[in-house]
């Protein structure tokens, strides 16, 4: 859209046709396939985005009066208000260990299964499964399965492992569970694919000069997958970091599980506040980005080069 | 189809040189390495896999007995099996419409983010030109953000303009990552067609616009697909974009039993939203096997090259 626009200002000076000089640089007609996708980008993206930015400075009257700060009204309420500002630190109580637990428990699962074995293709099917259930399914299943009257309950205190029902759900640990269950398999077939992507002739080069699992682990294949587990570790954070139906149907949602998502959509639903609601959206969006920016800043220290496979 | 694709999964970077691949492979595997054997870190992988694999059976046949059965409290299994709370459920919450609406709305998803993200991917892939980054990474944002980051400014916007609750609304929003998710797809699967041909029939007199259409379509066919699947995976599941603009004649299946289990005053029969909950899993359950058919399990979680398994 502004493409031509820069174009045409650089090449003033000279004899060949303008038309010519723009192809020369990569701006022809042939441009405008761009334009749909560009448009659809900026109005329903950019725009809104920045309209939302907008509205968190046009604070309603009532939160202008509790909390005064005059257009930083919602900025104000969002940090002083601690029924607000609580609902970080649940967030990232609940977000940082299932996203850390779905990447390291993949490790182990990814390097142990990465040989051809048989039913390695049945068991990477079954692990798409999860994305069959989506978040409702998981959390109804996740009632019934682990309540106090459920099969797990019942089996272990048949087994005599426990005497009363565990509380399982309705709490941190159901959210918990039904992260995991939603993350870890697209944790693992992400670090699956990267763990292959690293030339398999490197780690046979250290196996002939006489390391051990551990060494070639450690020294080989670890800071090889590192950048891998760096995005895996960003992908997995933000579907947790954004959770929000299991929150409300397997959580505690006035208590252990009240996350961000959960306030932010209470705002805009329920108290019709748009200003307030995009604030608490546009500060989950910041913080996304300071943790996305952490482990990027982290990567950075960490080999870079090709992996020698497909990756 | 396990069995068919099975033997031919090589490792990707071994596929230029099939033959040193298997001489390599049969020297270098050691009886220690051949397989999984039992060692420590073997059991504590199964130990693993296998309480994953239950906690995910028992929810999945937990909900399908539930939504089967007359209630049940104090009992392994339900007394008596019925089909009821299906037909309960389909008029009580008018399941047509609401399939129906689903579908429409992933089906114009399809249709616009294909016809739209394509042509913006094949340029991106092809082609050199100025602020290529900017845009790049402006068709990178919506799949990274969380949808609720953006959604609800667009929510928002879409309310302001009068089309909140309604099918236009819905159908838009989900537009949002899916456009670019076409884009982040067939970028790298156009990039793999070799330019030549294209140039040929540049050549030989082709417009653009023929050469879209008789010569990168139908080499683009399988990508179109795997991408049109991807895409009507995430819009079927997709709830946080769909719940903040949608209305009761224009909520998608998920939305429905989100609803339904949420509703006041305790919310409906456990049994009615657990027979929902089914149809919707059997639905994506269905799409999934036609998708696997085309696209790898690693692709439905992000954009990875795989070596070419056929």
């Amino acid at each position: 859209m502004s493409a031509p626009t820069i174009g045409r200002l650089k090449a003033t000076r000279s004899t060949a046709s303008l038309r010519h000089r723009l192809a020369e640089r990569g701006i022809d007609t042939s441009l405008l396939m761009l334009a749909p996708a560009l448009i659809f980008a900026l109005a329903l993206f950019i725009y809104p985005f920045s309209y939302g930015i907008g509205l968190t400075f046009q604070p309603s009257p009532a939160i202008q009066q509790k909390w005064g700060g005059g257009a930083l009204a919602n900025y104000v309420a969002f940090f002083k208000d601690p029924f607000v500002f609580d609902s970080i630190w649940l967030t990232m109580r609940l977000a940082l260990p299932a996203a850390l637990f779905n990447v390291l428990a993949s490790i182990p699962m990814a390097f142990k299964l990465r040989h051809r074995f048989r039913g390695k293709k049945l068991l990477t099917t079954l692990l798409v499964l999860p994305i069959t259930l989506g978040t409702v399914l998981t959390a109804q299943g996740l009632l019934i399965f682990a309540g106090r009257q459920g099969w797990l309950n019942r089996f272990l205190i048949q087994i005599g492992l426990i005497d009363q029902p565990l509380t399982l759900v309705n709490n941190y640990l159901g959210v918990f569970f039904s992260l995991v269950i939603s993350g870890f398999p697209f944790a693992f077939l992400l670090i699956s694919s990267y763990l292959s992507g690293i030339d398999p002739s490197i780690e046979a080069a250290a196996k002939t000069m006489g390391a051990d699992w551990k060494q070639r682990f450690r020294r080989v294949i670890l800071p090889l997958l590192a950048p891998g587990l760096a995005t895996t570790f960003i992908l997995t954070f933000a579907l947790a970091f954004s959770v929000f139906p299991s929150a409300r149907l397997v959580g505690d949602a006035m208590g252990s599980t009240r996350v961000m998502a959960l306030m932010a959509y209470r705002a805009f639903g329920e108290q019709t506040d748009y200003g307030m609601a995009s604030t608490i959206a546009i500060m989950m969006g910041l913080i996304e980005l300071v943790v996305i920016a952490v482990v990027l800043l982290w990567r950075s220290f960490l080999y870079k080069g090709s992996t020698g496979g497909k990756g | 189809m396990a069995t068919q694709t099975a033997p031919s999964s090589t490792p990707g970077a071994n596929v230029s040189l099939p033959q040193t691949h298997n001489k390599k492979k049969a020297g270098a595997r050691t009886p220690g390495e051949r397989s999984l054997v039992a060692s420590p870190t073997t059991w504590f992988v199964w130990a693993g896999t296998a309480a994953f694999f239950i906690f995910l059976i028992g929810i999945l046949v937990s909900v399908v007995v539930d939504s089967l059965g007359k209630p049940w409290f104090n009992t392994w299994l339900p007394e008596t099996f019925t089909a009821s709370w299906y037909t309960g459920a389909w008029d009580r919450f008018g399941m047509t419409h609401i399939i129906g609406v689903t579908l429409l709305v992933a089906l114009t998803v399809i249709v616009v983010a294909v016809l739209v993200g394509v042509p913006a991917a094949y340029l991106l892939a092809r082609r050199d030109f100025p602020l290529k980054k900017t845009i790049t990474l402006l068709f990178l944002l919506p799949v990274l953000m969380p949808p609720i980051t953006y959604g609800i400014p667009l929510a928002t916007v879409m309310y302001n303009v009068g089309l909140g609750r309604t099918l236009t609304a819905v159908i838009l929003v989900n537009l949002v990552p899916s456009i670019p998710f076409v884009i982040m797809t067939m970028t790298p699967f156009i990039e793999q067609i070799d330019p030549a041909i294209e140039n040929a029939a540049r050549m030989s007199g082709a417009s653009m616009r023929k050469v879209f259409t008789k010569i990168l379509f139908p080499l683009l066919v399988p990508g179109v697909l795997a991408a049109s699947i991807l895409v009507l995976v995430r819009t079927v599941g997709m709830f946080d974009l769909t719940f903040l603009v949608s209305g009761p004649q224009s909520d998608t299946l998920v939305v429905a039993i989100y609803r339904a289990m949420t509703a006041a005053g305790g919310g409906e029969a456990r049994q009615l939203i657990s027979s929902m909950a089914v149809v919707y899993t059997v639905t994506m359950m269905v799409i999934l096997i036609i998708a696997l058919r085309f696209v790898s399990p690693t692709q439905l979680v992000a954009r990875v090259k795989e070596s070419r398994e056929d």
